[in-house]
């Protein structure tokens, strides 16, 4: 049946690929899942009004409560491009689809909204007035109503707030299934957040790569660059057993002291702890060599060196190369700090996907963000592949007028087998050679961070016509 | 560090051909309350290696798991209890995991494992 989807007008790029994620959790099954979208007459692809079909109310219910971008779905009684339009589309929608909810004994409200153009509370009482054709035998109730139904119009805007315009107004009546819970985005926010570092995950984003992920209770997460712990945070909302790893054991073992570290940030909401916390290194990593297909999900946002780089074991042996191994004298070795080399993005990409090929659960979900520099010019960023993983979806966030990020989300295929370990690596080793020139060790934080001028533009100029004006970090 | 986590790491210095299961020195060991999650429990089941689970309930003073255990085990509440209380209940603060083979420490504090290998084991 199809239903009337109303997204909130943010993260454009993450709307459909998280209800999907969502419908893939609820109805069990594991890979990607494609839903039949429709958009409504007229209509732009970032507008947020599509349609939506799906198997059932429940399902429809369960994936809007779920999600962070849905800002209702309902089942539609009508649409049209004036209000004559719409009250015939009303009263042609079957009865005894609309009877069991406007009967007496039942409490309703209905909201008018509009979307781009404000209205007046008079203009609002109006053309909730309109409505009286529909016999509503019930009682208003505003705080806590039986049924809920929404009329919405989304306008013509004119093409001032960059949107492309709707050819013309089209209004819509639909009874409210369900919605998403924003407050959790208050109650988590970073703000008020106990124990945070520099690049701690933004709690919309963490709840969004949690949805992305499939996390529900019962589950085990990993995060191998776990920081603060602020993905983790979100998993373990969701219901999951989390684990975390990084190589700085300031951040993971002390914090900022014995109130503020990471199992404070899960004091703090009433969530489980963390099943444990490591210190390792992802490019060596510790697990026992017959150990695999252990994690449900991993994910995560690994150093891409712009504001945080990434480290790994080995110190000045790898660096310089000719040196002889640098060997700790015994009795130093208790407190030895063992030195760390810089970690380039591809190899930290290609460390995650040998990391997510053998520990993840068939069907498992690798969810990680991957920058990428605005002007590539020449079509569409390419991204690592690998022979376990298949590509379930790539949402852009920009975060400059350069450089973006994108959550990469990818669903385990295939078991790994030494062919799988060989296959991967002259995967990467061609990705690393043709696609990423400029993401090699300092490359991308120059790139970011330098003057314009400095910056490769080729002859016209026209750098970043991929993506139309209005959009920005949050939208 | 709890003996779910044990159970999965081994040493990985060069040379080393069998570093699992790390052996326990234990000086601090608490016991912390975890929510009983029954299905997490026999999804953990299949994975872990259960000997070395069982020799290291032991170094943490936890002497009721069986030698052994069958999947037809996980019907049995009081199993399943015994298996949560030893897998995720068990918890060491501080002391250190130590290589079977090169007998390399790797240090726990605040109940954090360093695994972090120094420069000429890698």
């Amino acid at each position: 049946m199809w239903y009337l989807c109303v997204f909130f007008h943010r993260l454009l790029e993450y709307r459909k690929s998280e209800f999907e994620s969502l419908a893939g959790l609820f109805e069990g099954r594991g890979g990607a899942t494609a839903l039949e979208w429709r958009l409504p007459e007229d209509h732009h692809p970032d507008s947020p009004f599509h349609f939506v079909n799906l198997p059932s109310d429940e399902l429809a219910v369960s994936i809007a409560s779920r999600s962070i971008l849905v800002k209702g779905i309902y089942e539609l009684w009508g649409e049209g491009g004036s209000f004559e339009e719409l009250e015939e589309s009303i009263k042609s929608y079957p009865d005894d689809r609309k009877l069991p909810y406007i009967s007496p004994g039942s409490t309703f409200k209905i909201t008018v909204e509009s979307f781009g153009k404000a209205i007046s509370s008079e203009e609002q009482k109006d053309r909730m007035h309109k409505l009286e054709f529909i016999s509503f035998k019930g009682r208003v109730n505003l705080k806590n109503p039986d049924h809920r139904f929404c009329l919405m119009a989304n306008n013509d805007y004119g093409s001032n707030n960059g949107l492309p315009s709707a050819v013309q107004m089209r209004m819509f009546f639909g009874r409210e299934l369900g919605g998403a819970d924003r407050k959790i985005l208050q109650t988590y926010e970073l703000k008020s957040r106990k124990y945070l570092g520099p690049t701690a995950m933004d709690a919309e984003i963490a709840f969004l790569m949690a949805n992305h992920a499939q996390v529900k209770p019962g589950k085990l997460v990993y995060d191998p660059f776990v920081g603060t712990g602020s993905i983790l945070v979100a998993a373990s909302h969701f219901g999951a057993m989390t684990m975390g790893a990084d190589i700085d054991i300031r951040v993971v073992r002390d914090g900022r002291g014995p109130e503020c570290n990471v199992w404070s940030n899960f004091k703090q909401y009433g969530l489980p702890m963390p099943i444990s916390l490591l210190r390792a290194d992802n490019n060596l990593p510790p697990w026992r060599s017959g150990l695999k297909e252990i994690f449900d999900a991993i994910i995560c946002d690994p150093p891409y060196g712009v504001r945080a780089g990434g480290r790994k074991s080995g110190g000045r042996k790898l660096l310089k190369g000719v040196i002889g191994p640098y060997t700790v004298p015994d009795d130093k070795r208790t407190d030895h700090i063992p030195s760390t080399a810089p970690y380039s993005l591809v190899e930290c990409v290609h460390d995650l996907l040998d990391l997510g090929a053998k520990m993840l659960v068939m069907g498992g979900r690798l969810v990680y963000f991957y920058p990428i520099l605005r002007d590539e010019g020449s079509g569409e960023p390419t991204f690592p592949e690998h022979p376990c993983f298949e590509m379930i979806a790539t949402c852009e966030q920009i975060l400059s007028y350069r450089y973006s990020r994108v959550l990469v989300t990818m669903v385990k295929v295939a078991p790994y087998t030494e062919d799988i370990e060989s296959a991967a690596r002259a995967q990467h080793l061609e990705f690393r050679e043709n696609h990423n020139k400029w993401m090699e060790d300092g490359n991308l934080h120059s790139a970011v961070f330098s003057p314009v001028d400095d910056v490769n533009v080729n002859g016209s100029g026209e750098k970043f016509s991929s993506k139309p004006k209005y959009r920005g970090k949050y939208v | 560090m709890r003996l779910l986590t044990h159970n999965m790491l081994s040493s990985n210095i060069k040379g080393v051909t069998n570093g699992f299961p790390l052996l326990i020195e234990a000086v601090k060991v608490v016991e912390k309350e975890v929510d009983f999650n029954e299905d997490f429990l026999k999804n953990m089941f299949v994975k872990v290696e259960w000997k070395a689970l069982v020799e290291a309930s032991r170094t943490l003073g936890y002497t009721e798991l069986p030698e052994s255990a069958e999947a037809s085990m996980l019907d049995s509440d009081e199993f399943l209890r015994k298996f949560h209380h030893a897998l995720l209940e068990l918890h060491l603060e501080d002391g250190a995991l130590v290589c079977p083979e090169t007998g390399r420490k790797f240090p726990v504090s605040k109940g954090i494992p360093n695994m972090l290998l120094h420069e000429d084991e890698v």
